[in-house]
């Protein structure tokens, strides 16, 4: 008995070792843990596409790019150096700063030759948290199971000047004089056009559209507070990204403010508190919104997708779209944003899509895009 | 420190006074010297106390005491407290000297045209040494703008401070402001700016694969051009969905080029102003 005991705990140990480092971490239904093999060389043969996927996947997350590379289906169009640069993103756009933090999918069909799997990938961003759900599509080659990875087509332009002769606006602070009166410059004029509170499962929400009435640029902030019967504020919160800073003269942008885990229940008058500074700003990049369209997505829900068209001469980084909704009445029911990971480089045009939530979906009659953009040139 | 001790010791010898053998001046000025007459004989102690100082000298009784222009330099209540066998005190009051500059206030920076009460303008005028002039004085304020009859309204001031209001006119462009008092004047500038756009309207051509659309010159209600910048948004309505465009004006026009196919819907609007529609049949 002795003997015995140890000798099974041994047995027991290396055998979970052994289990531990062939296998693949499971990432079903498992949000954010990384999966993928220990050692290089034990990684189990791609024999289901299940497996094929997920050996894929960990290798893209590791940046393993030659394993990654080699589990991709030779049906596939596009080099090594194009599959690696779709991953890693390229001219400084959102992708580029971002990590593949998990995975989790599930397959949508499979027969003995190929098979189709939607994957929901979680990245870590500058911009918080984002879900990408793509599906894969996976053929069998020989014994293993391969991932078919679509060439991206990246936009070609031709060569050209791009004369910009929109406005641009700069900031002089004034002479030295002290004297009173001599360098009295106002902020720039702004109005809250419209606003609606409106509860949700995650918590109250504040949303409506700001206009810049003024003649010169503003760096706009809207702020809400919930106030109670007893005129105590309840909470504060602001807008921060959602909704377009910078406002050109006479442009309208939508605005949100969350208050999560908060109802209206006990609220009886919301306190909105507009803030606009004069900044330097310019006129370019333009930036067309085109083919907008509501539409039910492959997971059965309602999102507004389009293209952005680049019109200037000028890379933007990160574009980041704010589109508000509207009722029959006019009313904005409901404010979604997204940030493209791809760069809109200049004259070409990138996909992007913004959900509605199913409580708000069968309501909206109009809707309304504005694009933000980042550039890294620009401060 | 030094100021709170002599006050201090005044009030307390203040507090002891008994009948008044000394003069103040009546009518001081800041800047200016000033005398205190005595009368009586052998010493005493002189104390001074002011807005912006504090002395303590020891003078003989019977002789003037000269007090300097730089001792005098803050506007305000002064007090003096004499003491030889007891303490007495009076006090007096140093004007402002006559204005040197004007402070120019004037408000907003940028206005709307044909804005009732829109331009606000205060003048306070100070001596040389910063004191504000609370006798009344004779304000004059002028405003000038191109192609326009200058406009002038005059004022007393009045606790140191003279103001107008006045509308802004219909024309944009800059504005110079003008107060003056005797000799002495302060110039600032304001901006008159176009007001919302008016009768927006856009007209339109087809394109390979689109329209390109484009506004009138566009101008507020009082026929002034909008500045370059303001933000006009296009938007083409069409079977494949909605193209939108913020396209800003750029000497007096915006355009923007928009994907359309089949029967369009065009539209435009500025801030909350909306122009008109335009039906086109773009090429398929």
């Amino acid at each position: 008995m002795k003997i015995i005991l140890p000798i099974i705990l041994i047995v027991v140990t290396a055998g979970l070792m052994v289990i531990g480092l062939t296998s693949v971490g499971q990432t079903h239904g498992t949000v954010g843990i990384a999966a993928g093999r220990a050692f290089y060389g034990l990684t189990p043969k791609s024999t289901t596409p299940e497996q094929a996927l997920n050996n894929f996947l960990a290798d893209v997350q590791r940046r393993n790019w030659d394993e990654a590379f080699a589990g991709v289906s030779k049906s596939s169009g596009g080099d090594e150096q194009e599959f690696v640069q779709s991953w890693l993103g390229s001219y400084g756009s959102l992708r580029s700063f971002s990590n593949l933090e998990g995975f989790d999918s599930r397959p949508v069909h499979i027969t003995d030759n190929d098979a189709q799997m939607r994957v929901r990938l979680h990245w870590s961003t500058p911009v918080g948290p984002a879900e990408d759900v793509r599906d894969f599509h996976l053929v069998k080659e020989g014994e293993v199971w391969k991932t078919v990875w679509p060439r991206q087509e990246v936009a070609s332009v031709p060569a050209q000047v791009i004369p910009v002769t929109y406005l641009r606006w700069d900031l002089v602070t004034g002479s030295s004089s002290d004297e009173w009166g001599s360098r009295n410059m106002d902020a720039p004029h702004v109005r809250i056009i419209s606003m609606n509170a409106v509860d949700t499962a995650e918590g109250a929400v504040v949303m409506g559209e700001v206009v810049n009435e003024d003649t010169i640029p503003a760096f706009v902030v809207v702020n809400a507070a919930l106030v109670d019967g007893a005129s105590r504020a309840i909470d504060e919160e602001s807008s921060f990204d959602k909704i377009a800073h910078v406002l050109l003269p006479k442009q309208v942008s939508p605005y949100r403010i969350d208050f999560p885990n908060l109802t209206l229940k006990n609220v009886k008058n919301v306190r909105m508190d507009v803030k606009a500074t004069l900044v330097p700003a310019s006129a370019d990049p333009v930036i067309g919104v085109m083919n907008q369209k509501l539409d039910t997505d492959p997971q059965g829900k309602m999102v507004l997708h389009g293209d952005l068209m680049n019109e200037s001469g000028q890379t933007v980084n990160i574009p980041h779209v704010i589109a508000s909704f509207y009722d029959n009445n006019g009313r904005v029911v409901w404010v979604s944003d997204g940030y493209v990971d791809r760069a809109l480089l200049p004259q070409a045009s990138e996909a992007f899509a913004v959900e509605i939530p199913r409580s708000v979906a069968a309501n909206v009659h109009n809707f309304h895009v504005v694009v933000n953009q980042y550039s890294l040139n620009r401060s | 420190m030094r100021i709170l001790k002599i006050s201090a010791v005044l009030w307390l010898c203040a507090g002891l006074a008994a009948a008044q053998d000394f003069r103040v001046p009546e009518n001081a000025v800041a800047g200016e010297d000033a005398t205190i007459s005595t009368s009586g004989g052998g010493k005493a102690t002189f104390y001074l106390v002011g807005p912006g100082s504090a002395r303590k000298a020891d003078v003989a009784l019977g002789e003037e005491i000269r007090i300097g222009g730089a001792e005098l330099r803050t506007a305000g209540a002064y007090r003096v407290v004499m003491c030889a066998e007891s303490c007495q005190s009076a006090s007096f009051y140093v004007s402002a000297a006559k204005p040197f500059s004007l402070a120019f206030l004037v408000h907003p920076s940028r206005v709307p045209v044909s804005q009732e009460n829109a331009v606000s303008g205060v003048a306070l005028p100070f001596d040389r040494f910063r004191n504000l002039v609370l006798a009344p004085q004779n304000v004059t304020f002028l405003l000038s703008a191109k192609n326009t009859a200058p406009l002038s309204h005059s004022g007393r001031t009045q606790d140191g401070v003279a103001w107008f209001r006045t509308a802004s006119s219909k024309a944009a462009g800059p504005v110079q402001l003008f107060a003056s008092v005797e000799e002495i004047s302060a110039k600032r500038a304001l901006q008159q700016v176009a007001s919302d756009p008016c009768n927006l309207r856009i007209n339109g051509q087809r394109t390979a694969g689109g329209v390109i659309v484009q506004t009138d010159p566009v101008h507020d209600c009082a026929g002034n051009i909008v500045p370059d910048g303001t933000v006009i948004t296009f938007t083409a309505t069409d079977a494949r969905g909605k193209d939108s465009v913020d396209a800003p004006v750029k000497q007096g026009v915006a355009k923007a080029k928009l994907e359309a196919a089949g029967p369009t819907i065009v539209s435009a609007a500025s801030g909350v102003v909306m122009g008109n529609e335009l039906r086109i049949e773009a090429q398929r």
